[in-house]
């Protein structure tokens, strides 16, 4: 049995286990702290920061970090949401995210959590990125306009499928998802792979399947994303 | 044939490496040497070779700017295009080099002899504009002497015959053989003292590993990279933490805009930066030390390695430390204490540790001291998440202490010649001296060790600069001072700095100066987070756009709450002071800011540029508006 450690996330004691992020402790506790990078079953990547919060009063990503005995942790505020709002704007203008054409929309994390957060347009301006399709591989295909390199595929890859299919390239602002190989086609990745389900957005989609379930059906249509985890909250008082 | 021969090659590259994993930064620059660049094909071979993946190759490769996948000349022409090259006429010089080659930046010259591409600061800010030509670095460059270079260049091919006079001290050191200048204007009682060498170690030899942590901590050391953390609180975590196998670092990235003064102390005394290697190595319990040298830098590295081997020879570094002094302790009734223990002799355990030098290859965040740790690894230089802190686990998941060049040195020196002498200068909270690299609009830019507590004007003064109108204060991720705050001080507590000092005279902008800087940053984040990768290229859009003359009053507090943002959500450091330049000057430079950016009389967007839109609009769809929008 690990030890428990008691924290304090929002005013309220939670009781977690040592060793657990604050993200994993906090919704044990039905406490949701929005994320992408973050999948459980892999190894935290901390790149998004859509799960930052303040500890003792400093920025720290949740998925990554340990929770402490006594440590205070503010996650439902009105500047962790306005910096949480401005990381997600961010996602969107680095890319091209037509949501209105994209097979996953109603299914897609990031656009959930536009949803959640209320943002109907980012402040930002866009940069329209030029960006690479990969249709080569007869199951899957990658449509790097929508990436958000979350790196969610590189570790569902190498961590569950036992593969190295994916890996990041370049960097700064030249950063893109890569494949081992020329192409798709030419690696050992299987519809079958855990890293054809990993990833967040619409970037890596399988084909044929893109609308068996409607729109108006999928994951996120009629509840916010975050719900099943704060189903789990204990009701006030009991 | 030549195919065969190059697969050959890189073959023997990789066993020369033991076909190690964690070599493969060295593999890749080996390669790259050998063949101008790496191909596609040479990624599958070292995949091969190394058992790991082409898709992991190619991540590495492509990070590191120093390292191609598409063919490049044998020559590589690097002009620094920072704030301080470019204040000096980099751009004149780059016009002239583009002519000559008859090519732009970023392009190879059609006989494919000869590649011309821009570099962030390479650390020669004291006698720009310069330039890198393979490792061979050429100072105060002109036009004409851009052009004589080109010429010469052609008909030789070979930079070394670049090198028409010799610098000062051990520039002129055949195994350095270089033009650069020391230019230490002002040496101090500590740092660039005489060395004497081997005193520092064998003092600390004869103490505990405890004693020489207490030493470090009575002279109140920090660090002198920049963050400024206790360096005998470091060291002490490092032995505390659990593991047989440690390790010391030294960071000798010196990426810093602006910064240089490491690479003097490299030149000058780095026989006192491997005793502070080794001695850490003992307070520590390491027997292993890496110097990771910027990729910049490698002109000093066959000169490094020349200084490592002497030591070996005189028994200051590798086996047994000293040995020769080390006298077999003499057999003692149990319960009875030594008292004939002389300094170096009997009685301590044998202590080993050997160094070795680990190149960068041109990445500003390898600095960061977990990126670092990624790079000798063999890996991207992104950093990585903490906890754990490298002190717990590091390098090959151990314990490591990562100390910059001058932090060793002080270290070195507090073993010389006690504490108390080092923290006589200084402050309580900022011992010792501090060595500034000044560069800019002043008439002796330079290297200056002063004391810690030192008012900035003072430092003008010093330097020649009394008609700063405004200084950044620690590189492009410091702090731009306005002459009203000439009376702050460099110390841990006001002006915290890694030493860089850059002066802007009567007729700078600031916002020209901040964009460069944003360049910087844009290049030079790794890309792992959203508000680096992205932010700071909304940074610099918004400041272009302000420059451009279509500024709006609102863009002011835009610019501020995005700063913020990236400064909160930021991973590593890199990310939380990126946004500097742009906060600094916006405070302490709001009028300049303020006159240009104004409302429109009209109340239209005065970004917005309905000509340009329409002109947009027609290429897009392919033909020609009906209406007449004059
Ligand atoms: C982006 C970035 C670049 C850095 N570059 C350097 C560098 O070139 N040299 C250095 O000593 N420290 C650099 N640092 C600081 C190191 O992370 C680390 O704090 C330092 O090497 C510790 O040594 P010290 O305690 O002796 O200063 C950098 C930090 C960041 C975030
Ligand atoms: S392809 Fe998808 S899972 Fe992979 S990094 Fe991009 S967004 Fe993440
Ligand atoms: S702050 Fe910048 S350099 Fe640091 S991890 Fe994030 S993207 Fe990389
Ligand atoms: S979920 Fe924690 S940084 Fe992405
Ligand atoms: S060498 Fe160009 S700014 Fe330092």
């Amino acid at each position: 049995m690990s030890q428990s450690v008691m924290f304090m996330i929002d005013g309220v004691q939670v009781e977690g286990r040592a060793g657990q992020s604050i993200l994993e402790a906090a919704g044990e506790a039905g406490v949701y702290i929005p994320r992408l990078c973050y999948k459980e079953g892999l190894s935290p990547h901390g790149s998004c920061r859509v799960c930052t919060v303040m500890v003792n009063g400093r920025p720290m990503s949740a998925c990554t970090s340990p929770i402490s005995l006594g440590m205070i942790v503010e996650n439902d505020s009105p500047r962790v949401a306005q910096l949480r709002r401005d990381l997600i704007e961010m996602l969107f203008v680095a890319g091209n995210h037509f949501c209105m054409f994209c097979e996953k929309s109603g299914d897609c994390e990031l656009q959930a959590l536009a949803y959640r957060f209320g943002i109907t347009a980012p402040k930002y301006p866009y940069m329209f990125p030029k960006r690479e399709v990969d249709a080569s591989h007869p199951d899957i295909f990658i449509d790097r306009n929508r990436c958000i390199l979350c790196g969610r595929c590189v570790r569902a890859s190498k961590e569950l499928d036992g593969k190295n299919v994916f890996q990041f390239v370049g960097r700064s602002a030249e950063k893109r998802i890569a494949v081992n190989g020329e192409a798709l086609a030419d690696t050992d990745a299987a519809v079958t792979d855990a890293a054809a389900d990993a990833c967040p957005v619409g970037a890596i989609l399988k084909k044929g399947v893109g609308y068996v379930v409607p729109v108006g059906k999928r994951e996120y249509d009629d509840k916010p994303i975050g719900s099943d985890i704060e189903a789990k909250r204990p009701a006030a008082g009991s | 044939m030549a195919e065969i021969l190059e697969e050959a090659a890189i073959r023997e590259i990789c066993q020369a490496h033991d076909c190690n994993r964690a070599r493969l930064l060295d593999i890749a620059r080996a390669v790259h040497k050998k063949c101008g660049y790496i191909s596609g094909h040479a990624m599958n071979l070292i995949a091969d070779e190394l058992s790991t993946h082409r898709v992991e190759v190619e991540s590495l490769v492509s990070f590191y700017s120093f390292l191609s996948d598409k063919p490049r000349g044998r020559i590589v022409i690097r002009l620094c295009n920072d704030i301080i090259d470019q204040m000096n006429g980099a751009q004149l010089v780059g016009r002239a080099f583009s002519e000559e080659l008859g090519i732009d930046f970023g392009r190879t010259a059609s006989d494919g002899a000869i590649t011309l591409e821009h570099t962030a600061c390479i650390g020669m800010c004291d006698q720009a504009p310069a330039a890198l030509i393979n490792d061979v670095v050429v100072t105060n460059l002109s036009s004409d002497k851009a052009r004589e270079i080109v010429r010469e260049l052609r008909q030789h091919t070979d930079p070394q015959r670049l090198v028409k006079h010799l610098g000062d001290g051990n520039n002129a050191h055949e195994l350095v053989n270089s033009m650069v200048q020391n230019n230490v204007r002002l040496p101090g009682p500590s740092i660039f003292s005489p060395v004497n060498r081997g005193e520092a170690l064998r003092k600390a030899l004869v103490m505990s590993p405890a004693e020489v942590i207490r030493a470090i901590k009575t002279a109140r050391l920090r660090g002198r990279g920049g963050a400024g953390f206790p360096t005998g609180m470091k060291w002490e975590f490092a032995r505390a933490a659990p593991g047989d196998r440690k390790f010391v670092f030294c960071n000798a990235d010196e990426g810093e805009p602006g910064t240089f003064k490491d690479r003097a102390i490299l030149t000058e005394r780095a026989d006192r930066v491997f005793a502070g290697m080794t001695i850490a190595g003992y307070a520590i319990g390491a027997s292993e030390g890496i110097l990771y040298l910027r990729g910049e830098y490698a002109y000093l590295r066959p000169f490094l390695e020349h200084v490592l081997q002497k030591r070996r020879e005189d028994g200051l570094l590798g086996d047994d430390i000293f040995a020769a002094e080390r006298e077999p302790a003499p057999p003692k009734p149990a319960g009875e204490r030594d008292v004939h223990r002389r300094p170096g002799t009997a009685g301590r355990r044998p202590f080993s540790f050997d160094i070795r030098i680990q190149m960068g290859a041109g990445a500003y965040v390898c600095g960061e001291e977990t990126a670092l740790i990624n790079s000798c690894e063999g890996m991207r230089g992104d950093p990585r998440n903490r906890p754990p802190f490298p002190a717990q686990e590091g390098f090959l998941g151990c314990p490591t202490v990562v100390n910059n060049v001058e932090t060793l040195c002080c270290a070195a020196k507090i073993l010389e010649e006690g504490p108390a002498t080092f923290n006589q200068y200084g402050s309580e909270q900022s011992s010792g001296t501090k060595l500034l690299s000044i560069s800019g609009d002043c008439r002796r830019p330079g290297i200056y060790e002063v004391s810690f507590g030192i008012e900035l004007s003072e430092v003008l003064e010093m330097c020649g600069a009394r008609d700063a109108i405004a200084v950044q204060v620690g590189g492009a991720s410091g702090e731009m001072v306005a002459p009203d705050q000439y009376d702050r001080t460099i110390c841990f507590d006001d002006l915290c700095t890694g030493g860089a000092i850059m002066v802007f005279g009567p007729g700078r902008n600031v916002l020209e100066i901040a964009r460069s800087f944003m360049d910087f940053f844009v290049e030079e984040s790794c890309g792992y987070c959203t508000p680096c990768r992205v932010g700071n290229v909304l940074l610099r859009e918004r400041l272009e756009k302000i420059l451009d003359a279509k500024g709006e009053p609102a863009d002011l507090e835009y610019l501020e709450a995005l700063c913020r943002t990236i400064k909160t959500g930021s991973r590593c450091g890199l990310g939380q002071t990126s946004a500097n330049p742009v906060l600094t000057t916006l405070k302490n430079f709001r009028k300049v800011y303020e006159v240009m950016v104004q409302e429109d009389r009209e109340g239209l967007k005065r970004s917005f540029d309905l000509q340009r839109a329409v002109a947009e609009a027609e290429e897009l769809c392919g033909r020609e508006s009906i209406h007449n929008h004059v």
